[in-house]
């Protein structure tokens, strides 16, 4: 078993039982799923607008290489760089060595995944650079030095007198409130300081405009805004499945989008950016850069099977209403994108034989699936990756062993019937002499959370068979 | 391990007056194997049962699990099979219990009796890979004396899983104990679903917190005639395909 593996059975076996941070969690996901639901009743024909927005994205995931040429082209002739990104290293290296030459030294960042998946941060500090995380949530996790918890709302297992607790170590000893109200405030004022002190702004993207050549970032903070404009440097770092054909396909997309993440009809700061400051305008950077990366989609898209994966719009709807995000939360996923996406993705970029397991903690209740806004066969490529892995040889030996005798048995009527009344008849006798629960009983970790299982005294073909003797007799 | 559904099954449809028969070569439709990523050792599996039940008008399983192995996953399994074409075929002819009996047959009073309090768990294959929503629950407001009580978030999986409920124990039995919680709040006598492997998981659950809650497979309520009382319904579901 990976090290991964074991780590994560180990936090999913105390974050299930910790009865305390299930109750935040499902306190959070039960306010969420309210408004999910009046939200998506504001869009007259949700199925329509998902179809939509899956075809959309079909189609520039089917045609990448077009639309971010097409992309790249627009920002360029206004005046910004692109910078394509192999893998996290390159990424980072371009982000780090921009900064040293600008003689950067302070950064601040608005919410991006993209930039926690390549470690951008680290790799900035490492160089003496600090950065600010200016989402809240963002901000209350940096101040915890952990990662974010949701890809969308990234402090979602704290409540506010352990945020209030946190502001009064790291912050200001003196905060004796801990109103969400006064605490915003706090973070704000500290926040201020950074945004004008930052040479350099770092964002994410939702989406990546190939025909207008514009970056599109949804917000509900402002800090996004105060990110891109303020600063002298302005860099996007985002992955290359974010590109989409039309400036129109924003039209469905973004209150898909906020739909899925929030409930919002739409955020409350929908912002284009498509360049640097241009003569004449008071605001925006001077230096526009655009980072796209790759670090193992191109691979995922040479995959047909799976190649939809990369319709995902991060809108974190999946990872709502997983039972399994629900029972562990999401630091036991030890990833950068937790629940359902995480556990089809982080195989891919990651490695199958380190994350396989993720691909198998889950019982394919196939409710991710059910609200994908994108419409990704999320459950079915669980599936897939467990099939990959099996034919990988990463599975256990003794599994393995385990199914060529089931195989024989399930493809013989008399070995299945005997294999079944085996079972039965030795469970009885294991019982009978009192071996319940030793290491000899099968049914051990079954009996852990439950009531030991009825054992028939016959099978329903014996039942069958009798009964249709007795009716022929 | 739970024969009861099967005859109960066998009895609704008898009483209904459907002519029927159980192949006795039949085994399993290979989920076990499949869901654990052992395609290889499934698809002789499914290869059997495609043979076993080829010449089957209608195959009518009490199991939405297995019905959406045969009719999603078949295609894709046995995409390279020379029984493909059979098992596409017979795949339009398997139906889930209250899917044949609501959705092709029209039929919703089956004349059952059961005079209990019944909370109803919605099953994630048949709910979402079927789309089986509310069939069932037409099928359970027609029955005599029932009072359906509904328990909150009645969708949510009850953490069973297969082979997950082993190589995860901790986060199944959790997700089972959540279920269990809205069970415990509606009071019920019973609680019902079409899927017997999630009964078997909550029924040991709910025993585990000896909760005076019992399971029961919708087979075994709609089985019942006259106004008698079962007991904990311990020989319950089965796998078998009448
Ligand atoms: S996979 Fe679908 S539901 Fe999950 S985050 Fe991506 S778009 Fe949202």
């Amino acid at each position: 078993m990976s090290t991964a593996a074991q780590r994560f059975l180990q936090d999913a076996a105390i974050k299930s039982a910790d009865l305390l941070h299930r109750e935040v969690i499902r306190r959070g996901m039960d306010s969420y799923d309210a408004a999910h639901l009046k939200g998506r009743a504001r869009i007259k024909d949700w199925e329509a607008a998902r179809q939509r927005c899956r075809e959309i994205k079909r189609e520039a995931i089917n045609h990448l290489d077009r639309y971010l040429l097409q992309f790249e082209e627009k920002v360029i002739a206004r005046g910004g760089h692109v910078f394509w990104a192999a893998n996290s290293e390159e990424a980072c290296t371009y982000v780090k060595n921009l900064a040293t030459r600008l003689g950067v030294r302070t950064v601040v960042k608005s919410k991006s995944m993209v930039t926690e998946e390549i470690r951008l941060s680290p790799a900035l500090e490492k160089a003496g650079i600090k950065v600010w995380e200016t989402d809240l949530g963002e901000f209350i996790v940096q101040l915890r030095d952990e990662p974010p918890y949701h890809i969308v709302t990234p402090a979602m297992h704290l409540n506010r007198s352990q945020i209030a607790q946190l502001f009064r170590e790291k912050l200001d000893p003196a905060i004796d409130s801990d109103d969400p109200v006064d605490l915003m405030a706090v973070a704000r004022r500290k926040l201020r300081e950074a945004f004008f002190a930052a040479e350099m702004g770092i964002s994410g993207a939702n989406f990546l405009v190939a025909d207008a050549g514009v970056v599109a970032i949804s917000t509900n903070e402002g800090n996004g805004r105060l990110c891109t404009s303020v600063p002298p440097i302005h860099v996007v770092v985002t992955g290359i499945e974010k590109v989409i054909p039309r400036l129109e396909d924003l039209a469905v997309l973004w209150p898909v989008l906020a739909t899925s993440g929030t409930g919002q009809g739409i955020t409350t700061y929908s912002t284009l950016i498509g360049g640097p400051r241009r003569a004449g305008e008071t605001d925006g950077p001077e230096e526009f850069h655009v980072v796209l990366v790759d670090n193992g989609r191109s691979a995922l898209l040479a995959d047909a099977e799976q190649r939809e994966v990369l319709h995902c719009i991060r809108c974190g709807a999946c990872l709502n209403i997983c039972p399994v995000f629900r029972h562990v939360g999401g630091h036991t996923y030890g990833t950068t994108y937790p629940g359902p996406i995480g556990s089809v993705l982080t195989p891919h970029l990651n490695g199958i034989k380190e994350f396989k397991h993720l691909s198998f903690a889950s019982s394919l209740c196939g409710a991710c699936s059910s609200v994908c806004p994108v419409k990704i066969d999320l459950h079915h490529h669980l599936l897939q990756n467990r099939r990959n892995a099996t034919e990988a040889g990463a599975t256990k030996s003794s599994e393995r062993a385990m199914f060529r005798i089931w195989r024989a048995a399930m493809g013989s009527p008399s070995l299945y019937a005997l294999g079944g009344w085996t079972v039965r008849k030795s469970l009885r006798l294991l019982y009978a002499l009192g071996l319940a629960e030793t290491f000899l009983d099968p049914m051990r970790v079954w009996n852990r959370y439950r009531s030991s299982m009825p054992l028939p005294s016959e099978s329903f073909r014996a039942k069958w068979r009798k009964n249709r003797a007795a009716s022929s007799s | 391990m739970l024969p009861q559904v099967g005859v109960d099954t066998v009895k609704v449809l008898r009483r209904l007056g459907y002519n029927l028969d159980y192949p006795e070569d039949q085994t399993c439709c290979g989920q076990p194997a499949l869901n654990t990523g052992y395609w290889g050792e499934a698809r002789p599996c499914a290869e059997h049962f495609v043979r076993v039940f080829k010449n089957a008008d209608v195959v009518v399983c009490p199991s939405g699990s297995c019905v959406s192995v045969i009719r999603l996953l078949y295609p894709e399994l046995l995409a390279h099979s020379p029984l493909r074409e059979e098992a596409l075929s017979l795949a339009s002819r398997t139906f889930e219990f209250s899917e044949f009996l609501v959705k092709v047959e029209a039929i919703t009073q089956v004349g059952a009796s059961f005079p209990h309090t019944v909370t109803y768990h919605a099953s994630c294959h048949g709910l979402r890979e079927l789309g089986l929503r509310e069939e069932p629950l037409k099928l359970l407001r027609q029955v005599d004396g029932l009072k359906l009580i509904e328990m909150v978030r009645s969708e949510e999986c009850c953490g069973f899983g297969g082979t997950f409920a082993v190589k995860f124990a901790d986060i199944s039995g959790a997700m089972g104990n959540s279920k269990a919680d809205s069970v415990a709040a509606t009071s019920a006598e019973y609680v019902t679903a079409i899927d017997p492997s999630c009964l078997m998981h909550l029924d040991g659950i709910l025993g585990k917190r000896q909760s005076p809650t019992r399971t029961i497979h919708l087979a075994s309520i709609l089985a019942n005639e006259g106004p008698k009382n079962e007991g904990r319904q311990n020989d319950g579901p089965t796998q078998a395909k009448p």
